[in-house]
């Protein structure tokens, strides 16, 4: 089972001047949710469309179930689900489910992917009337009706309200948990929190870090404190020890590596403090502390 | 799963193959059957310049010049789903990002351009029948069922060396950019054909330079349809044919590298 069914191996890309990915490899194992991350420019866009073989890498190789990303066989496994992507907007949406799903030898019904992605109630619809959040739904349903093993999901809840991004991570729960294989990029990092299997990190075009959530969680050794009080965030963030701190919601929160030494300075300082809140840090935190070095040497 | 199973279980029958190219398309056909906004004016624009110029001010005394103005304007027409039609499309849904989704789906091969290839024909078989029928209605002019049928298979057939001409340029400009250099092509070749003006009314020099543009031979063979030509055809059509091959292996070239 060990066998990757996706892989970059030592990949470069280049657009002229600039390098996208440099040096990257990464594998994708049967039945797992990979979560790819990164600022902007960080690589992911290149990473996937490499994978989906819409580019070319410069050196390294890029494979798809151990065949070249272009090749009808490897691409009749998988399904794809593009950051932005206007499809025709006078078709209705049976319509271009029932396309999109001729190109597969194993489709599902219709009525079934239109349940996966709850857009049964708008599969009359012409595809221009909906609302955004509706629109990526539907792709949704496109990108999971030929029965994938394998999902490129590119920012899927981008655009989407609450209950509908809750929705859309059930069903690709369900998925995964028949066994298909996700490759998701997003920015909301508590999407790949809730979600990911396995993290990578991207940070100009290498890889910087990559592991299980808890495992990059812990790589980053922070805990919030948050806090009533009066005491200026500014003289705080000048302390010791302390990442950051500012006002959030009326509210003081600070990152630390050191919750014990500040919590017993805060205490000392406003005796008056209240609602002490002290926790592990997220996902949040050790992206921004991953990454740091590098916006740093941007800006 | 081991890789043997997944193989197999992957290849689709030819029926399920040739069922993913008809629902190509019928989706595309149906999607701008339903955007009047975009066919109509592709078909109705040489429609107009042919009952302005080809009958309201076309010579009226001779059933020799309406069937030549007939012809002539039927290829300026047949020109212009190809040239737009294809061209502006491809420009558009490159820009928005559709084509791309495309090239990663599993969609068999050529199924999006043999789909706008369709629309494309369709176009221009509706073009030259609605020329035939202002011709027939209003300018007089007298055809035979046999040189009706030759004239609509050539506009039919013809169209297909503009869609590649289209396809072409679709492929290098993306979005609004295209129409532009379209018509650029279209007016100007059009004109240097002889396709408004006679080319025999035109100076010398446009005449000798005139079989450098592919819209002249397709002008010939339409003029052999109506009965006006009787020389061999088949220079013009290898013509045609090399045209349409040449810049179908350019486009798709770069459609292959860039998307």
């Amino acid at each position: 089972m060990n066998t990757p069914i996706a892989q970059l191996k030592n990949v470069v890309k280049r657009y002229g001047q600039l390098t996208a990915l440099d040096g990257v490899s990464l594998q994708l194992h049967p039945g797992e949710l990979l979560a790819l991350l990164g600022p902007n420019g960080a690589g992911k866009s290149t990473a996937v469309s490499l994978l989906l073989g819409l580019q070319r890498t410069d050196a390294g190789r890029a494979e798809l179930f151990g065949l070249d990303p272009q090749s009808l066989d490897a691409r009749r496994r998988i399904g794809v689900m593009l950051q932005s992507a206007n499809l025709p907007q006078t078709l209705r949406v049976g319509e271009l489910l029932r396309l999109t799903a001729s190109y597969y030898p194993h489709p599902r019904s219709i009525a079934e992917s239109a349940e996966l992605a709850g857009v049964s109630d708008l599969l009359m619809r012409p595809y221009g009337k909906l609302s955004g959040g509706q629109q990526r739904r539907v792709q949704f349903a496109l990108a999971m009706c030929g029965r994938p093993q394998l999902l490129f999901l590119d920012e899927p809840t981008v655009g989407m309200d609450i209950t509908a991004r809750q929705k859309l991570w059930t069903a690709m729960r369900t998925l995964v948990a028949e066994g298909c294989s996700v490759v998701l990029t997003t920015h909301y990092l508590e999407e790949a929190e809730a979600l990911a299997q396995r993290v990578i990190v991207l940070g100009k075009g290498r890889v910087l870090s990559e592991g299980s959530v808890d495992a990059l969680r812990a790589r980053v050794a922070l805990t919030r404190i948050r806090c009533m009080t009066d005491l200026d965030a500014g003289a705080i963030a000048a302390w010791p020890e302390v990442t950051m701190a500012r006002r959030e919601d009326g509210r003081l929160a600070i990152t630390t590596p050191a919750a014990e030494n500040v919590v017993r300075r805060l205490l000392d300082a406003d005796p008056a403090l209240t609602g002490l809140e002290v926790q592990r840090a997220g996902l949040a935190e050790a992206f921004t502390e991953l990454t740091r070095d590098d916006q740093r040497e941007a800006a | 799963m081991n890789a043997m199973t997944m193989e197999q279980t992957m290849r689709m029958p030819m029926r399920r193959v040739l069922g993913a190219y008809l629902a190509e398309a019928r989706s595309e056909c149906r999607r701008y059957l339903r955007a009047p906004g975009f066919m109509l004016p592709i078909t109705l624009f040489p429609s107009m310049f042919y009952l302005l110029f080809g009958v309201l001010l076309g010579p009226h005394n001779s059933a020799d010049a309406g069937r030549y103005l007939l012809a002539s304007y039927s290829i300026f027409g047949v020109m212009s789903p190809g040239l737009f039609g294809f061209g502006v499309s491809l420009a558009l849904e490159r820009d928005g990002g559709l084509l791309t989704l495309k090239r990663a789906l599993p969609m068999p091969p050529g199924a999006y351009l043999l789909g706008k290839m369709l629309m494309a024909m369709a176009a221009a078989g509706a073009v030259v029948l609605i020329l035939l029928a202002l011709a027939f209605g209003l300018a007089h002019v007298s055809l035979t069922l046999a040189q009706v049928l030759a004239l609509l298979l050539t506009g039919v057939l013809g169209v297909l060396p503009f869609c590649t001409l289209g396809m072409l340029v679709g492929t290098l400009l993306k979005g609004q950019g295209a129409p532009g250099l379209l018509n650029l092509i279209y007016l100007p070749m059009s004109f240097l054909s002889g396709l408004w003006v006679p080319l025999p009314m035109l100076p010398k020099f446009l005449q000798q330079i005139a079989p450098l543009w592919p819209s002249y031979h397709l002008d010939r063979i339409a003029l052999a349809a109506v009965g006006m030509r009787q020389d061999a055809l088949w220079p013009h059509a290898l013509v045609l044919l090399g045209v349409a091959a040449a810049f179908w292996w350019l486009a798709a070239r770069r459609l292959r590298r860039v998307g």
